[in-house]
């Protein structure tokens, strides 16, 4: 539960390595070439790709290098932690400074993103093919990367906000990126004013955080904002509710990090951005932006964690683990009884966020983290699998039209096979199993409540028996579908066994024994000791789990797979079991009909309402005394016709003859304004006039 | 260079004359002015520097007998809002594409606001001020009321005459000043209220007046800005008269409003309008709140951007009554003041800036279209139009706030400056960002996406001219969200040399 101690590098600019000092390169690569692409002309395809997916090599590229600076340091004991920092405006006495950090956390998630990043640029050459706005989608794509990355290295979390909106705005767009449909359209505005109902929060923890500390740097040489000195400042301040500022001020961020990684009650637009096409769901609504979220929290961790003594936690960290729990369980229920083959992956998604939500709160950053890499591969396997299996069924997206796939495609179903196997925690030779079981462990040993891990628990057996069903429908049984399916070209099919190899081998990191993940992030030296695993209660632990997922994949096979349906039109199993209680998980808990009814009908009425206030209230004062003024305009008129009209129209006669233009004007009711004018210039002149006669020329 | 602002206000004057005679060729004659005042004001806008004092003072003796002097001056504040002026005149002209009747008097009225701009942000002295701030209203008035659409009576009306309420209340306020004081300069009158004098001088001459007084002030700013519920005026102001005007009103003449809280309003009566902030507050968030509801139901684009301007200005009124405290010694107060501040005069620019640019880009929808700017009318534009939808989707986003753009600096630093003064109306008003949202994202969803109606089928998309025209104004929306130190770097000095000498 402490935070990580890393040592921290001198701020002399010239002694910085190169890839520091040139970190920013990294997503500003990306970005460039996305403004490059948006000027090409629409049917450029080939140098639209190719700019794309150069950029993000090169930033692989320099995120290795960083990589392998930062792992260098380590290895030799030095400084693991640098950054560089920048004024960005200056307000009163003070300068706002936004900056870089190069540290274990960014410079693995550097590497991960571009990595992912590239192979999903390379498979949406194939999968994109045929569109007809192939050149926007990839800059998007590009934008959307240059964004991600610039979340990642930021120092700042004003500069991570930025970048945090960036990415938003690209997945707005790539979710709508098939804008002639009306629900694509939707479903893109539904995610980016959800996200943006916890950034709007994120916001107000942001400048609160600035107003007490005076900076918005995470680290700088002891005066950053989530660095002792700060937090020991936030600590002392008491907000309401018995918390201190920094609580109060980590659940404001939190909510923004639950509103982008889809959290409850948050969740509702991750599921419909399934809109967008599914190398997008793969590498945004995946691998890597919905992942931002649980990065805020882990990079504003010793914020979050600030207070806990062994064996207590805070109050954010407690919110955290509950909402994780709860939605890794919601989650995986309503992922039993989806029928679309990307939104089984989403509720899924949505249940492992929650996963890492609860490593993060009851085991720290390297847990949370851990789950949040292997994931990232695993789940880009399987939505780029989906993705294939989509291609190759014809756009099929419903898995009753689907069936006995593994024939027709065998490297699809080989890889995608291994993705599931990694995302049920398949023991011991998938990463996930690794992952996932710290996270539990984890949750076991917190002190406040075991609430979470029996939730998690039942969340995994859920996760196995749901993915079971997935893999039961779609490869296996026979084919109920229509029309031929087929593999897919090999531009899609190599980025799936490249992602099919990492998702095994990625549990080698970290494991009991050799703890590499953990010590990388946390600073710490690294051995191999087989004694890991003689930690109390893990062995157990992992038996129990282990027993879990065998049973759930059992009971999965003997229901989706021994007694296969043979046509599209047959009932689910589970809805012959219990029609009612399946109706409700479709329905996906009737999350959406409840907000209709009551958070958007009290927007629609606090609109019309304000509409109403608009036009009917303060229209209605403003008529009334209009008609007064009008009453005694009328009485007014008299002595108006009698003495100013006769020389204002004279006046205006001359005008006429010489332009021809105020005749024009003499048509409408204009005239009498002018007067209204010279009269009110007319009192202004002669009650200048008496009062200085009054005052006596007092001069100033 | 003595004269330089004279002069500057005397060019769009001396320009509308010649426009006036010029007939078809008006628009070239005003785009010639336009874009020779807007280099102007840059050059003037440069040459303030990062003093934070007044610069280009001009100051004469005109009626000694009635303390009336000719002064004249800029500090940051008013040359940003002369190049801003200038800057929405020109997207003001250049949009005014498809006026057919009376060219001549139609430009020459367009110059000769922006003469009434440039001087209203120049006066330092409450008698010529106060003809500029009216004289800019008369062509606008005639702008509505002649060229307007088909409900261009009533709203011409209706905007003139709240706006001349405001502004008599406003006269009425200064007339007393001067009887109390002998004189109207409001440099003078603002180093009075600070050491107390002025407070004195009304006291003894005219009563417990000072709260009536500062009523009356706050009233003509109000309207113009406006600050609910002194709005009843713009939305139908601002959807009757034509989209390129509709450009000057949001884009230049309400920010009269919020330059004269700063400069006069804040510095004269702050005592007062302290007294009073938890109301004005609250009319404030009402104003960010509610204008960007009421946007919600709106079926009409320019009355959708109508109440979405409500909404904009309201956070620079937010923060300008935030910061009514006493804040002299307390460094912490004093930073978050100077936060709330800066961001509202960012805002003022960046609103001016952005908003013009949208409502220019309404005017080629409308051109295109044959005049309608229903929401329901369209639907599917990005397929037909796609660079259109694109560049304005850029304008859009930044009204919507998105970091990277100018929008968001602003209310970052309003947010920044006002939460620690006022926790409770910021957090309020952080709904005003989310339904602002809202609103630009069902724009987007409603005109560029969907199905492509038949109707549209043949809409023609930006030409080169066109796009080449709108570039500047998106490419400076870019530049001031990346680096807004540009325009900090001059506003911060003029922002701490004005609360230097603030006593509330």
């Amino acid at each position: 539960m402490t935070s990580p101690m890393i040592p921290v590098s001198s701020s002399d600019a010239a002694s910085m390595a190169w890839i520091v000092r040139n970190l920013w390169l990294i997503p500003i690569l990306p970005m460039v070439a996305s403004g490059l692409i948006a000027l090409l002309p629409q049917p450029r395809r080939k140098p639209a790709a190719t700019l794309a997916i150069g950029a993000l090599l090169i930033s692989f590229l320099l995120a290795v290098t960083a990589f392998a600076h930062v792992l260098m340091n380590w290895s030799s004991g030095g400084p693991t932690r640098e950054m560089v920092s920048f004024d960005w405006l200056t307000f009163g006495s003070a300068t706002l400074q936004m900056g870089w950090v190069l540290d274990p956390l960014a410079a693995i998630m550097l590497v991960m993103v571009t990595f992912v990043g590239s192979l999903i640029f390379i498979y949406s050459t194939g999968y994109m093919s045929h569109d007809e706005n192939f050149t926007r989608f990839f800059c998007f794509l590009a934008l959307f990367a240059g964004g991600m990355l610039g979340v990642l290295i930021a120092n700042s979390l004003l500069l991570l906000f930025m970048c945090w909106e960036i990415v938003g705005l690209t997945s707005y767009l790539l979710i709508g990126f098939w804008y002639h449909k009306p629900s694509a359209a939707a479903a893109a505005k539904k995610a980016f004013l959800t996200t943006r109902v916890g950034d709007i929060f994120f916001l107000l923890g942001m400048v609160w955080l600035f107003a007490q500390t005076g900076t918005l740097l995470f680290y700088n040489h002891g005066a950053g904002a989530i660095e002792p000195t700060a937090l020991a400042t936030l600590l002392g301040h008491h907000a309401a509710w018995g918390l201190s500022a920094a609580g109060a001020i980590g659940l404001l961020i939190f909510a923004g990090a639950a509103g982008k990684s889809g959290q409850l009650p948050l969740h509702v637009w991750l599921p419909d951005a399934m809109e967008g096409p599914t190398p997008v769901s793969a590498l945004i609504h995946a691998a890597t932006m919905v992942a931002a979220g649980v990065y805020l929290v882990a990079r504003v961790y010793p914020l979050m964690s600030a207070g806990a003594g062994p064996g207590t936690t805070t109050a954010s960290l407690t919110v955290v683990a509950w909402v994780g729990a709860a939605t890794a369980l919601f989650g995986a229920l309503v992922a039993v009884a989806q029928f679309d083959i990307k939104r089984i992956l989403a509720y899924s998604t949505v249940s492992q966020l929650g996963y890492m939500m609860v490593g993060l709160a009851t085991g720290g950053v390297a847990v949370g983290i851990f789950h949040l890499i292997t994931h990232a591969f695993f789940k880009a396997l399987l939505f780029l699998g989906a993705g294939s299996v989509i291609h190759g069924c014809h756009e099929e997206q419903d898995i009753r039209r689907m069936g006995g796939l593994r024939a027709q495609m065998p490297i699809t179903f080989a890889a995608y096979t291994v993705g599931m196997l990694a995302l049920s925690g398949f023991p011991i030779f998938f990463s996930g199993f690794w992952s996932k079981d710290a996270i539990v462990g984890a949750a076991h040993h917190w002190p406040v409540s075991q609430g979470p891990f029996w939730m998690l628990l039942l969340g995994a057996l859920l996760t196995a028996f749901y993915m079971m069903r997935q893999v039961g429908y779609v490869f296996l049984g026979s084919w109920r579908g229509h029309g031929h399916a087929h593999e897919s070209p090999a531009v899609m099919t190599i980025p799936l066994l490249v992602l099919a190899f990492f998702a095994i081998a990625l549990g080698v990191l970290g494991t009991p024994a050799w703890p590499w993940f953990t010590a990388f992030l946390d600073g710490h030296s690294l051995v191999f000791d087989l004694a890991g695993f003689r930690e109390p209660g893990l062995v157990p632990m992992m038996l129990l789990a282990s027993t879990l997922v065998f049973v759930a994949l059992g009971v999965g096979w003997r229901l989706y797979v021994a007694q296969a349906n043979r046509a599209d039109t047959d009932p689910d199993v589970l809805q012959r079991v219990s029609p009612r209680v399946f109706g409700w998980l479709e329905s996906r808990l009737y999350f959406d009909e409840l907000y209709q009814a009551t958070i958007l009908r009290a927007y629609a009425l606090l609109a019309a309402f304000a509409a109403w206030l608009d036009r009917q209230f303060w229209g209605g004062i403003v008529a009334s005394i209009s008609s007064g003024f009008r009453a005694l305009g009328r009485c007014n008129r008299s002595m108006d016709s009698q003495w100013i009209d006769g020389g204002f129209d004279k006046g205006c006669e001359e005008l006429t003859t010489a332009g021809g233009v105020l005749a024009w004007l003499q048509a409408g009711r204009a005239p009498s304004y002018l007067r209204t004018l010279t009269i009110g210039l007319l009192i202004l002149l002669a009650v200048i006039l008496m009062a200085a006669s009054i005052t006596g020329q007092v001069k100033l | 260079m003595t004269g330089t602002l004279t002069m500057l206000t005397a060019l769009p004057a001396v320009g509308a004359i010649v426009a006036g005679f010029s007939g078809k060729r008006a628009r070239w004659v005003a785009m010639a002015v336009s874009l020779i005042a807007l280099v102007a004001t840059l050059w003037v806008w440069f040459s303030v520097g990062a003093s934070g004092q007044m610069a280009f003072v001009e100051r004469a003796i005109w009626v000694p007998d009635l303390g009336i002097e000719y002064h004249l001056g800029v500090d940051g504040l008013g040359a940003l809002m002369l190049v801003l002026s200038a800057l929405v005149t020109l997207i003001s002209v250049s949009a005014s594409r498809s006026v057919k009747q009376q060219p001549g008097l139609y430009f020459g009225l367009v110059l000769l606001l922006e003469s009434g701009l440039f001087g209203t942000f120049t006066a330092l002295n409450f008698f010529h001020w106060f003809i500029y701030w009216e004289l800019s209203l008369i062509p606008a008035f005639f702008l509505i009321r002649l060229w307007g659409g088909p409900r261009r009576g009533p709203a011409a009306t209706q905007f003139f005459v709240y706006t001349m309420v405001g502004s008599v209340a406003m006269l009425l306020a200064f007339l007393a000043i001067f009887v109390a004081t002998g004189g109207m300069d409001f440099i003078a009158l603002a180093h009075f209220a600070a050491t107390g004098e002025l407070h004195r001088l009304i006291e003894a001459h005219l009563g417990h007046v000072e709260l009536l007084l500062a009523c009356g002030v706050l009233l003509g700013f109000a309207v113009k800005v406006p600050l609910m519920p002194f709005h009843t005026w713009l939305p139908d102001a601002y959807s009757e008269a034509p989209t390129a005007i509709t450009i000057l009103l949001t884009g230049a003449m309400s920010k009269m409003g919020v330059y004269g809280l700063l400069r006069i309003a804040l510095p004269i009566f702050g005592k007062e309008l302290f007294a009073m902030r938890s109301e004005l507050l609250a009319l404030a968030v009402l104003t960010v709140v509610a204008g960007a509801w009421a946007a919600v139901v709106q079926k009409d684009l320019k009355r959708i951007f109508a109440y979405s301007s409500i909404n904009h200005l309201g956070y620079c009124l937010l923060a300008l009554f935030a910061v009514l405290l006493p804040a002299a010694g307390d460094p912490a107060r004093m930073l978050s003041v100077s936060a709330a501040l800066d961001g509202a005069i960012l805002q003022i620019f960046n609103h001016g800036l952005t908003a013009a640019t949208i409502f220019w880009f309404l005017c080629m929808l409308e051109e295109r279209s044959g005049g309608t700017l229903s929401l329901d009318t369209f639907g599917g534009l990005r397929k037909r139009v796609p660079i259109l939808c694109g560049l304005m989707g850029i304008a859009l986003f930044s009204s919507l706030g998105l970091p990277g753009l100018n929008g968001f600096v602003g209310e970052f630093l309003i947010f920044r400056g006002v939460f620690p003064l006022s926790w409770q109306s910021a957090t309020v008003s952080v709904l005003g960002l989310l339904i602002t949202a809202a609103v630009i994202l069902t724009v987007i969803q409603r005109v560029f996406s969907g199905p492509l109606s038949t109707h549209w089928s043949a809409m023609p998309d930006l030409t080169l001219t066109e796009r080449i025209a709108v570039a500047p104004a998106l490419i400076l929306m870019l530049l001031l969200g990346l680096v807004p130190q540009i325009i900090l770097g001059v506003i911060n000095p003029t922002v701490l040399h004005l609360i230097d000498g603030w006593r509330f």
